[in-house]
Order: structure tokens, then sequence, then C-alpha cells
């Protein structure tokens, strides 16, 4: 138990330390701009349909189970407001950020730990290249940035998914349905959870980078790191999701 | 032609008294070394005894924990990161798995180690026509678009050679650059050494196990035996050496 903490705290210390020479290195040149966009394509584009489609599926899955009951209560008309604000507040993000901790950090930490196996790492090193520039701060900096385009995305694919059930099931036009999630959903929602979604996806690109690059045991090590790397990035993503509701509900209460 | 060395003047490595251990494991327990210009040195050692370590204390992978390390006139334990980055230009390291980026084809693997030093190569530079050269130089210009994945094991060692070669390193460190080859293939890749030092004047100190590799290569070999530098001589006459941790390589 003691040497479990022990190994927590250790740990932690340890992935801070690393995420604060993250932000000790991504100010100075030299700049890896052309790897940064490659690293942006692989995570943004190459995640969007998953993303895409468990959106979809999401969308319609809550309108469908909300429907009955809202509609015994004589409600209806609530569902795009309740939907937009369940979605854009908290399933956008948290969902999108968690298969996002399943195909990228996992991604990200195989292979640099495979890298640091094959001691191409050191060879980065060798030739004068600063590995952790070119390796960590082009995929942290790239996580950072589109895991919170990936939630807008999600978030507007969502509503779409919602809209169609509304559209076929109520007779509600599309126009109609963004007009009621627009009218009770306000700039107060949409912030936070942008916001918080930065932090996410730096979550899982710093837990990724930090066990793929910190991994040992040879090749064992490198399906042992892509499994910690999803499970300590999804629990940060919950950790995260909490301070930051607890966060905005302070400056709610304001 | 065996190239000439020129003993007296300062060795371009220069280790005393070199201590490196980890955790309670002594690797390094007092070990010396010079190499000069133009010299091939092997240093043998069984497994697990710090030869790798060694080279790797060289480049600046590893800290050492004691001792001087004098490489191309710098004190190693002295430098900032940046001044070892500027030194790191002129040292060759083959790694023994060879080392490849995975995800670059042969020529992106080449240019790598060109982006951040353009200047070393001053107007000379042009990534296109070095690429070339060093692929001629190990023989292998067909494989430029090739993906590593794409290669045999001794294609790999010639493509990591190429990599080394292509900054014009003045010395080059081999981590058992014949392991997991066929002994027609190591032997290639042996004589690979032997023109690579001919024709760029380069020290190498090669690691190995591979007597035949030894044998080929080096001027001089160096037994690394309990941490210290146990004996160098020729390989001719170490072969005969009746000294049982010599011997014991030998038979």
């Amino acid at each position: 138990m003691i040497k479990g903490l022990k190994k927590l705290f250790l740990n932690t210390g340890e992935m801070s330390h690393f995420a604060g020479r993250y932000f000790k290195e991504v100010i100075f040149s030299p700049y890896e701009f052309q790897e940064l966009l490659k690293q942006c394509y692989f995570i943004g584009n190459k995640s969007f349909t998953l993303v895409a489609t468990t959106g979809f599926i999401m969308g319609i899955v809550i309108t469908l189970q909300t429907r009955p009951t809202l509609v015994e209560f004589g409600a209806a008309s609530w569902i795009p407001s309740m939907v937009g604000i369940a979605i854009v507040r908290e399933i956008g993000p948290v969902i999108t950020a968690l298969i996002c901790a399943g195909k990228i950090g996992s991604g990200i930490g195989a292979e640099l730990a495979s890298m640091k196996v094959t001691e191409q790492i050191d060879a980065m090193e060798v030739s004068g290249t600063n590995p952790f520039k070119y390796l960590v701060i082009t995929r942290v900096t790239a996580t950072t940035l589109m895991v919170p385009t990936l939630v807008i995305i999600s978030d507007i694919i969502s509503l779409g998914g919602s809209a169609l059930v509304e559209s076929l099931k109520g007779g509600v036009t599309f126009q109609l349905y963004f007009s009621r999630v627009f009218e009770y959903l306000n700039f107060g929602d949409l912030l936070p959870s942008v916001i918080k979604s930065f932090f996410f996806g730096f979550a899982i690109g710093i837990v990724g980078c930090y066990k793929g690059y910190t991994s040992t045991k040879g090749t064992e090590g490198v399906g042992r790191t892509a499994n910690q790397a999803v499970v300590v990035s999804s629990m940060l993503v919950f950790i995260i999701d909490f301070i930051a509701v607890l966060v905005s509900d302070i400056f709610y209460e304001l | 032609m065996p190239p000439t060395i020129d003993y007296s003047a300062p060795p371009i490595i220069q280790i005393k008294n070199l201590f490196k251990s980890f955790g309670s494991n002594q690797v390094l327990t007092g070990f010396n070394l010079s190499l000069w210009q133009g010299e091939n040195t092997a240093v043998m050692g069984k497994s697990g005894s710090g030869k790798s370590v060694l080279i790797k204390c060289i480049i600046g992978l590893v800290n050492i924990d004691q001792g001087s390390l004098h490489v191309l006139g710098h004190n190693l334990p002295d430098l900032t990161q940046k001044q070892l980055d500027v030194l790191r230009c002129d040292i060759g390291f083959q790694f023994q798995g060879s080392a490849l980026y995975d995800s670059m084809t042969v020529r992106e693997n080449l240019e790598f180690p060109l982006r951040r030093h353009p200047e070393k190569l001053g107007e000379d530079y042009n990534p296109d026509r070095l690429v070339k050269e060093a692929l001629e130089d190990v023989g292998l210009l067909y494989a430029k678009d090739m993906m590593p994945s794409e290669l045999s094991g001794g294609m790999r060692k010639r493509i990591a050679l190429a990599r080394t070669l292509i900054l014009r390193p003045k010395i080059i460190l081999y981590d058992e650059p014949t392991s997991g080859l066929d002994p027609i293939t190591g032997k290639e890749i042996c004589l690979l050494i032997n023109e690579i030092q001919k024709r760029y004047n380069t020290a190498s100190i090669i690691i190995t196990h591979d007597l035949a590799c030894a044998r080929i290569t080096s001027n001089r070999m160096v037994i690394l035996h309990e941490g210290k530098n146990y004996t160098e001589d020729t390989f001719d006459r170490l072969a005969v050496n009746d000294d049982p941790p010599v011997k014991a390589f030998f038979t």
C-alpha cells in the first residue's frame, strides 16, 4: 500500500517534471513546424471518422432515449435545448477526449516506446537533433490543438444526429431544431467546454509521450506503455473534467 | 595499404580512469583508452562487460561518474548541451540494431542529421548530392526511396553507416557492426569499415564479439575485462597470448 502510494507520487512528480520541460522547451527555437503539421494531420484527420461516427451515434441515441420520457411530460419542445446543453457541455468533450485517449494516446505511447526500444531516440540525440523537441513538443502541441477541434466537430455532428431524429420522429425542421438549441445555449456553456478540451488534449499528449519516452523493458514494455497511456490519460480526462466543472460552477455562481 | 597512423600526435580520444556504475552494478572501474586519428581500435569483452556503455559515454548518451573523457580536445563532462550537439557532428555512432527511423524513407533518414547542421557543411550544403554520395559509399544508391522495413539486415547496417557518414565525422563508434549478420555479409561490412577508414581517415572504436571482424578491421585491440582495459595489442599478437582472460576470447 505504502509502496503503491510512493510509486504514484513518484510517477506524478516525474510526469509533472516532464510537462514542465515541455513548457520550457516549447518557447525556444528551433521549431519543428513541418513535423507539427504532420502530427496535426495524423492526429486530427485520422481521428476524424471515428470521432464523427461516435458523435453522430451519441446524438441519435441520447435523443431517442430521452424522447419518450419528455413526451410523456408534454415537454417534447425541450428536447433540442436539453440535448444541446448536454452534448456541448459534457458529452461531446468527454466522449471525444476518451476516444482520443484510446486512439491517439495509445498510438503515441506505442510509437515512442518502440522508438526507444530500437534506439531511434538515441540515434536522434547523437545526430545532434533534440528528440524532445522533434518528438514530444510536436505531438503534445498537436494533440492540444487538435482535440478541441475534434470536440467542436463532434458537437456539431452530434447535434446533427439529434436533429435528424427529431425531424423524423417529431416532424421538427432542422431550422427550428437549431434555433431552439441556440436559444438556450449561451456563451457560458460553450467557452468552458472548449477550454477544458485544450486541457484534455494536453493531458492525452503529455501522458502518451511521457509513457513512451520513459518506457523500459524492451518490446514487452511497448504493449504495457500503450495500455498505461490509455488508462492514465482516460483517468486524467475525468479528473480534469471534474475540476473544470467545479471551476466553471464558481463562475456561474458569480 | 593500411593507413599510416601518427602515434606521436595527441590522441583525439583520451579516456583516463573512467568509472561508471548503474546502482550497485559497477560497470567501468578505471578504464583508460587513447585513440589516434585514422586508427581502428577494436574493443572486445564479455557480454555485459560495459563495452556499449563505454561508447555511449564517449558520445554523451550516458554520463560518467568519475574520470576524464577528452574527445577532440573537449572534456565531455564540461560541455553544455549545445556544445555537445556541435561536437556530436564530428562523431558518428553506429547502433547495434541500426536504429533507422521506421517512419521515414532511406533518403529522409539520411537527410535527418543534416536538418540541424547545415552550417557544418558550409557552402557545400546540398542535401541531394550528399545523400547520393553517402549511398554510393555504401553501394546502395538504388535503395534511396525504400522504407527501412523493406531492407535486409545487412542493408540496414549499410544505410545506418551512410547516415553516419553524411556529416563526415572524424570519429565513428561502431556497436557490434556484424551482429545478426551471416559471415559473408559480416565480412562485407568489415571491409566497408576499412574502406571508410582509408577514404576519410576516420578514427573508429569497434565494439565486437566477432573475431573475424576484429581481425579484419582493427589496427589495435583492447580487451575490456572486469571494467578495466585489461590489455591491448595488435590482433595477431593477442591471438598468441597465453594469459587466460585473453586466451578465452580466441579459443
